[in-house]
């Protein structure tokens, strides 16, 4: 167990180490910052002093090697943009972020659950025909033209919802929430139906694909001989048995909902890190670019991690093969 | 308590009798542009999306009316003493926001704060040399060369309070060495008509009425009826829009113009021109372009080319097809309001394309050759359809010209290097002055301050660039004129640049908000009425 999880962790670092290495060695392309900082006017002396100071005069693996260092201390320099220090920057906007994905994933829980069971049951409802055209809707429209269609309807014609940003936020402490005022709660509506939309399809397909796999097999057939009722069958038996694969899924979904919240954040002007990021691409504002890559990196990995741990701590034939290659 | 009640009402019928407009009620005015304000300091980045929010907060020496015109803001009057050095005359009685006075050595302490190397506004004060306090309301500056248009130039640097800055260790526009946020970033401390009041970056910026403010008791100033101001930067366009239309907000500053006809149904639309003009320059410098097929000399060179793809140029389609109308075609590089404008010379080449190829083969290159065009994407409006029509009508007259479209944030350090054979551009004229766009566009480099430092094609001319020295030292106004207009000239037979159009800039807004609308696409608050 524990070799396991250490070899997990070193594999973990290595792959930060990539992640660290290709962000920064991307941001050498995305333009110069200094001459953004600068604007029109300047003298090559001005040029040559800011470059210094930012320590963009080193050579590459310097840079490279102070940027490792600084961010293992949390500490990811001055954002080029907002002349405000990064770390400081992302703890601002991870509540919206956070609070925008855990939403989103409660949603598609919740609602594509039972849709997959019911059109797993009921194959030909016409109820199951239309969740089914619904979801291919779902997972083949882009997430920004779901955005601006739900915009149109509940912001510009119903006037029910906002069309953009957080509404009112409460500070607990560093944390920002808006689930505490009801201007929060009706913001956070349309982002959420937008960024949980794909992933609402993809657990309804996939339990409706399971649940028709589990009803076929031998053991259903005999609880349903040995008289049970309809409701034991489908809930004690089958679904439970298609939660697995459902639970991996949407644990590692979690990552991508975070990766995909850029696109609906950019839409809804949700403040959160993926606004940040876009802002800081069309500025080159390296730091915060940098920042945010390695934390998603850190996101995916940690994530990874606890399901693989779970993966050991469910199914029992892991262990047993670890142990026999053991010997 | 009942003491402060009493003392209210007191203050209530004092001020009705003494017929001084109260507001009547709160009025919320809520404006949404495409991207924030990056910082609150008022000498640190110099970008429209900055002073947008700033001049609302800051003033400067001298204001914009609402032509553009010069009028007295913190200096009441200005007038020269000898060649290389002006006198201003402060306003009495102004205070900043947190209570302190206004006086001779804030001015002192700004200028000299704008002059500091991490400064972005060193354009508006390159020929300062001193500021020097007479007395408490009384300024000098002295240039270090005669400066006919340094009046202009300080309607953009604002004044900040000497004593707050020093007290918050702000001296300086920014501080790169220490990885620290410098307190301006989020805080202000102006004398203008309205004071910040809460600032989340990105999110939202509000702004009270400052109800000190010198200017509410002068005609001309008061006529605005906001109490508050909510600026809210929105990215997304359709959101920006949708966002107007639900009535979210009042005030679209930046509107797409696809949706100009759609919003014209239901809201209002201001349109004005912007005094920005696009134009396309050429590195005539190089023996050799960098990004060409032709080798061992340079078409750009050649007048007879430049001329032909001119020509070649069909500027209605642009107008018609690739700007909805939103444009002012132009055969110069700045537009009406600024000063040293000539309509004689603002003629273009006729679109031609027969004359076009003529040109092409008296020049030698009948059968054409290979460029790269550079364009940026994100910048000016549709500037990368501007583009591709324009790649479009080169291609007949035998130029196939490759399109290399970027986001800004890559264009710029590009042609910064002048790493470039043929680009795209927009200018615009802070200072409502022709010298700024003749010294930074045409002037050759020479490595003095400000000369030439957009001129990125390497464009040099003798007799230009006595032009612009006379524009630069000469204090006899028609003179100076006189050299401005022959440079207009000069402009329209060299062509140095292909220039296409002025930006129209729409506005729009619910249909109780009242605005003037600006050609420096500034919006300034104080006169914003909301029926």
């Amino acid at each position: 167990m524990i070799a396991f999880v250490v070899s997990r962790l070193l594999q973990s670092i290595v792959v930060m180490l990539t992640v660290a290495f290709i962000a920064f060695a991307l941001f050498t392309f995305v333009g110069d910052p200094i001459l953004i900082m600068l604007g029109q006017d300047y003298t090559q002396a001005q040029y040559d002093a800011l470059k210094e100071a930012l320590g963009l005069d080193k050579p590459f693996h310097v840079q490279f090697y102070k940027f490792i260092g600084n961010a293992l201390q949390g500490q990811f320099g001055i954002s080029y943009r907002l002349a405000r220090p990064v770390n400081q920057l992302i703890l601002e906007r991870l509540p919206a972020t956070l609070e925008l994905t855990a939403m989103a994933a409660m949603l598609a829980l919740l609602v594509g659950l039972p849709m997959g069971v019911y059109t797993g049951l009921r194959r030909d409802a016409w109820l199951s025909r239309i969740f089914l055209v619904v979801s291919l809707i779902g997972v083949s429209l882009p997430t920004f033209l779901i955005g601006i269609l739900l915009i149109l309807t509940f912001a510009v014609q119903l006037g029910i919802l906002p069309s953009f940003g957080r509404g009112d936020v409460v500070k607990l402490g560093n944390w920002s929430t808006g689930f505490l005022t009801l201007s929060g709660i009706k913001a956070l509506v349309l982002p959420a139906v937008t960024l949980s939309l794909f992933q609402l399809t993809l657990i309804m397909r996939l339990v409706r694909s399971e649940m028709l796999e589990v009803l076929r097999t031998d053991y259903i057939k005999f609880a349903r001989a040995r008289g049970l009722s309809n409701r034991a069958v489908n809930f004690g038996h089958a679904l439970k048995n298609t939660l697995v694969p459902v639970i991996t899924i949407t644990g590692l979904q979690i990552g991508g909902l975070i990766a995909f919240a850029i696109v609906t954040e950019t839409v809804f002007q949700w403040p959160g890190m993926g606004l940040l990021f876009i802002q800081s691409v069309n500025n080159a504002d390296v730091p915060v670019m940098a920042a945010y890559l390695l934390l998603v990196g850190f996101f995916f990995v940690v994530i990874n991690l606890i399901v693989d741990l779970l993966y050991y701590v469910v199914d029992p034939r892991l262990r047993v093969d670890r142990s026999v290659a053991g010997h | 308590m009942s003491f402060d009640l009493r003392a209210a009402a007191v203050g209530l019928i004092l001020s009705m009798l003494a017929g001084v407009p109260l507001p009547a009620e709160a009025k919320s005015f809520r404006f949404a542009v495409s991207g924030d304000a990056n910082t609150m300091d008022p000498h640190s980045q110099n970008a429209g999306q900055v002073t947008l929010v700033l001049r609302q907060i800051y003033e400067p020496l001298i204001l914009r009316g609402k032509k553009l015109e010069k009028i007295p803001g913190l200096a009441t009057s200005w007038q020269q003493e000898g060649s290389t050095r002006w006198r201003f005359q402060l306003r009495r009685g102004v205070k900043f926001h947190d209570g302190s006075d206004f006086n001779a050595d804030d001015v002192v302490f700004s200028i000299k704060r704008a002059l500091a190397p991490t400064s972005n506004y060193g354009i508006y004060v390159d020929t300062v040399a001193d500021a020097v306090k007479i007395d408490d309301y009384t300024v000098d500056i002295v240039t270090k060369i005669p400066d006919p248009i340094l009046p202009d130039k300080l309607t953009a640097v604002f004044m900040m309070d000497k004593e707050w800055s020093e007290k918050n260790n702000a001296t300086k526009p920014q501080n790169t060495r220490e990885r620290e946020e410098m307190f301006t970033v989020r805080n202000t401390n102006g004398t203008g008509s309205y004071k910040l009041t809460l600032r989340e970056p990105d999110v939202r910026t509000v702004l009270a009425r400052s109800d000190s403010w010198w200017g509410w008791q002068d005609k001309g100033f008061n006529d605005g009826n906001v109490t508050e101001i909510v600026f809210r930067p929105v990215s997304a366009d359709a959101t920006r829009i949708a966002a107007l239309l639900s009535g979210e907000v009042d005030f679209v500053l930046d509107p797409p113009l696809q949706d100009l006809a759609r919003l014209r149904q239901s809201q209002r639309v201001l349109e004005g021109p912007e005094v920005r003009t696009i134009f396309f320059a050429f590195d005539v410098q190089r023996p050799e372009l960098l990004y060409a097929n032709v080798k061992g000399k340079n078409p750009f060179a050649d007048l007879r080319v430049r001329q032909a793809m001119y020509h070649a140029i069909d500027i209605e389609a642009i107008k018609t097809r690739v700007m909805r109308g939103q444009s002012i075609p132009t055969g110069t590089f700045f537009p009406p309001e600024v000063n040293g404008y000539s309509k004689d010379e603002d003629v273009r080449l006729a679109f031609n394309p027969d004359r076009a190829k003529q040109l092409m083969t008296e020049a030698g290159y009948g059968s054409g050759f290979d460029v790269t065009l550079d364009c940026p994407n994100n910048r000016y409006i549709n500037d990368e359809q501007i583009c591709q029509a324009v790649v479009a009508m080169w291609a007949r007259i035998g130029i196939n010209a490759r399109l290399n479209s970027m986001p800004l944030a890559t264009f710029f350090p590009k042609i910064q290097k002048a790493d470039t054979s043929l680009y795209l551009m927009g200018w615009g004229v802070p200072t409502y002055d022709a010298l700024y766009s003749f010294q930074s566009l045409l002037q050759s480099r020479d490595g003095q301050p400000g000369n030439g430092i957009w001129n990125y094609g390497g464009y040099a001319l003798p007799e230009m660039d006595r032009l612009v020295g006379i524009m630069k030292n000469e204090l006899d106004d028609a003179k100076r004129t006189q050299a401005i207009h022959q440079a207009l000239r000069l402009y329209r037979e060299d062509v140095p640049h292909i220039p296409l159009h002025h930006q129209m800039i729409p506005w729009a807004m619910r249909q109780n908000v009242n605005v003037i609308h600006m050609a420096n696409n500034q919006l300034e608050v104080k006169w914003v009425r909301i029926d």
